[in-house]
């Protein structure tokens, strides 16, 4: 696994996945009742939103494991739903294959949901409980491949399954007689069964025992290398995160703050937040030493900070910071950073 | 088949039922009534419709056990003369399929519109439940009155009798409809943030597909529970309208018209004309609720999951 992670992405394959300043603003004013509100003695009309994705932009290879990472609330869901389409963006474009796919119909949408896939955080939710493990998985092969026969739906099914290290026998059962693991394998079978070439795979891990975890990722890195899959990988465990990436992004409030290939970025942070977090992994035998302590909390997405929105908790961050929003620049050895310290080289 | 019937043997709901006996007595016991109305003509000892078994010398006969009883006329028989017990088993019979088909109407609108109004939400939501809103803010009676006096102003009153079951049905079904969508709006509300229908989306299922063949069977128990209750409330409409005179005409009596007919003659001592359909309809009604209640408890993922 490790020699993959050198093929960093040459700059001539044209990207299998383009996003290109999205944004995505959730309204959670309610009801008409709810936004109405008193304004210097006047009757506004008031509508709170939270800024979920703050103009994000990156490129995905053919071929490799792109991780997002961040602490909880930051985005990395929403940034991966919006990508594969569950949620339409307020602002920026998706393209796929070169095809800008955000504002196509559902009907025109269709030959992409067969390359496109995704794997849900939650294994006791992600599987319909009323319908067999069977139909789960020959359902959506029945539905992009009408032309396929009862026997060829069922033959790759069952090599599906066998992938995934599941028994034929599970195919008769219903989800809720198997464990966290073995329906996070159904879950996966049920991307792969459509044969897709790149997967949206949100905290697949996550909700996992420890013991099952190592399992299921070497199971999907397997389907990696035996399909030729991409993957965007969204987690909050660097750890995992350094094992499996070719490269990593480091999501804070909504925005991008770093985008490299992943040794680079674990041996060599160059964005104030990344370095925090980095240093936030616990290391066995190691002394606590270079810890990087926030201070206060971080703020709400409803109310963005203005400028780079790091800047209340940056102890680099000068007036420069609170005016200005940073863009996402080109660093050497393939590295992204959005920070104006590290362009003006003062960090 | 027998595959099913394996596996409903070994669910939990078949092993609660065996365990709970106020379940199994009102299960029997609705089943008994329900065999014995639709197999009305093979069992009645007389046949109420033909006015050839009709006397009106034999009228107001009290029951066998009575004093001037005679053993034709088990329980009596009515004003007319027909035999109270033939009549009150044909009368059920009616009263049961108004009661069915007034649960199919409201329960295919219902689950229509909850599902709609639950997927999409917004506007659509909005509209849909107001209208049930305004709908349930009607008295289904003041609906029904209204319908019924310019349908019979229109038809003449002779035909009216012969639409009168499905008026009842109509009326009955379009009344209750909001306690369905409401009820399906709630769970599609819950299930539809769950993952496997996000999954359904990613594999690009349209709404259609999701709403009808991923959502709606996860929303069954309580549409199953409701689907009791409002059973035993569309025969109670049916009775209170047909007692209020808008329903079934005296020569097709339900359980309802017959306790109508019967009221007139409570303080001539005829009290049994009035008593035993009313009785019947407390026990039909009455064992429809019970299992009901069995199926909330044991449906219920709150009270049995944790």
């Amino acid at each position: 696994m490790m020699n993959d992670m050198n093929d960093a992405p040459s700059a001539q394959t044209p990207p299998i996945l383009s996003v290109r300043a999205l944004s995505k603003v959730f309204d959670i004013s309610g009801g008409l009742l709810d936004q109405l509100a008193l304004k210097d003695g006047r009757l506004r009309r008031v509508k709170t939103t939270v800024k979920a994705l703050n103009r994000v932009t990156f490129d995905i290879a053919p071929g490799e494991t792109f991780s997002v990472v961040g602490e909880s609330g930051c985005g990395k869901s929403t940034l991966g739903r919006t990508v594969i389409g569950l949620y339409p963006p307020n602002g920026g474009e998706v393209y796929y294959g070169g095809q800008r796919i955000d504002v196509l119909s559902p009907r025109q949408m269709l030959p992409f949901r067969r390359r496109m896939q995704m794997v849900f955080q939650d294994p006791y939710a992600s599987l319909n409980p009323r319908k067999r493990v069977a139909a789960i998985l020959e359902e959506p092969l029945r539905f992009h491949h009408p032309e396929l026969t009862a026997r060829e739906v069922g033959d790759r099914v069952k090599e599906v399954m066998e992938q995934v290290g599941g028994d034929v026998q599970w195919l008769t059962r219903l989800p809720h007689e198997f464990s966290g693991g073995q329906r996070q394998r159904i879950s996966i079978a049920r991307a792969l069964v459509v044969d897709p070439e790149f997967i949206v795979a949100d905290e697949p891990i996550s909700a996992l025992d420890v013991s099952i975890q190592a399992q299921i990722l070497n199971l999907m890195m397997d389907a990696r290398e035996q399909r030729g899959l991409t993957y965007m990988f969204i987690a909050h465990d660097l750890s995992v995160v350094a094992h499996i990436s070719t490269r990593v992004a480091v999501m804070y409030l909504g925005s991008l703050c770093e985008v490299a290939p992943a040794e680079t970025l674990f041996a060599a942070p160059r964005h104030p937040y990344t370095q925090a977090l980095l240093s936030a992994i616990p290391r066995l035998g190691k002394k606590k030493s270079g810890h990087v302590r926030l201070k206060g909390e971080v703020p709400t997405p409803i109310h963005l900070p203005t400028g780079c929105v790091f800047h209340g908790r940056c102890r680099y961050a000068d007036e420069r910071c609170v005016r200005e929003i940073p863009e996402l620049l080109e660093k050497d050895g393939g590295t992204h950073v959005a920070c104006h310290g590290v362009a003006e080289e003062r960090i | 088949m027998m595959d099913h019937w394996q596996r409903f043997k070994a669910s939990d709901l078949f092993y609660d039922f065996k365990r709970d006996k106020v379940a199994i007595v009102s299960f029997a016991v609705f089943v008994l009534l329900f065999v014995c109305a639709f197999s009305a003509p093979l069992i009645a000892p007389y046949n109420p419709y033909d006015p050839a078994n009709i006397d009106i010398m034999s009228s107001e006969i009290p029951p066998v056990w009575m004093a001037g009883g005679m053993d034709d006329y088990i329980l009596g028989t009515d004003a007319q003369g027909r035999d109270l017990l033939s009549t009150m088993i044909y009368g059920m019979r009616i009263s049961i399929v108004i009661g069915l088909c007034a649960v199919l109407l409201q329960a295919v609108i219902g689950i229509v519109i909850g599902l709609i109004a639950g997927y999409y939400g917004g506007k659509l939501d909005g509209f849909f439940m107001r209208l049930a809103d305004v709908q349930l803010s009607f008295s289904y009676l003041m609906v029904a009155i209204f319908v019924s006096a310019v349908l019979q102003a229109a038809v003449g009153v002779g035909r009216f009798a012969e639409i009168a079951v499905p008026f009842l049905i109509i009326v009955i079904g379009l009344a209750q409809w909001p306690q369905y969508a409401r009820t399906v709006r709630a769970s599609v509300l819950a299930e539809k943030k769950k993952e496997y229908v996000e999954a359904a989306r990613v594999t690009g299922f349209n709404s259609h597909r999701i709403m009808w063949r991923h959502i709606l069977p996860n929303c069954m128990s309580p549409i199953l529970v409701l689907s009791t209750i409002q059973v035993a409330n569309a025969v109670m409409s049916e009775a209170a309208l047909s007692f209020l005179g808008l329903g079934m005409p005296v020569t097709r009596p339900s359980l309802g018209s017959l306790i109508n007919a019967g009221f007139e003659y409570i303080f001539s001592g005829s009290w049994w004309i009035t008593a035993f359909p009313g009785l019947l309809l407390v026990i039909l009604v009455l064992a429809v609720n019970l299992l009901g209640d069995f199926l909330r408890d044991v449906l219920n993922p709150k009270l049995y999951k944790g």
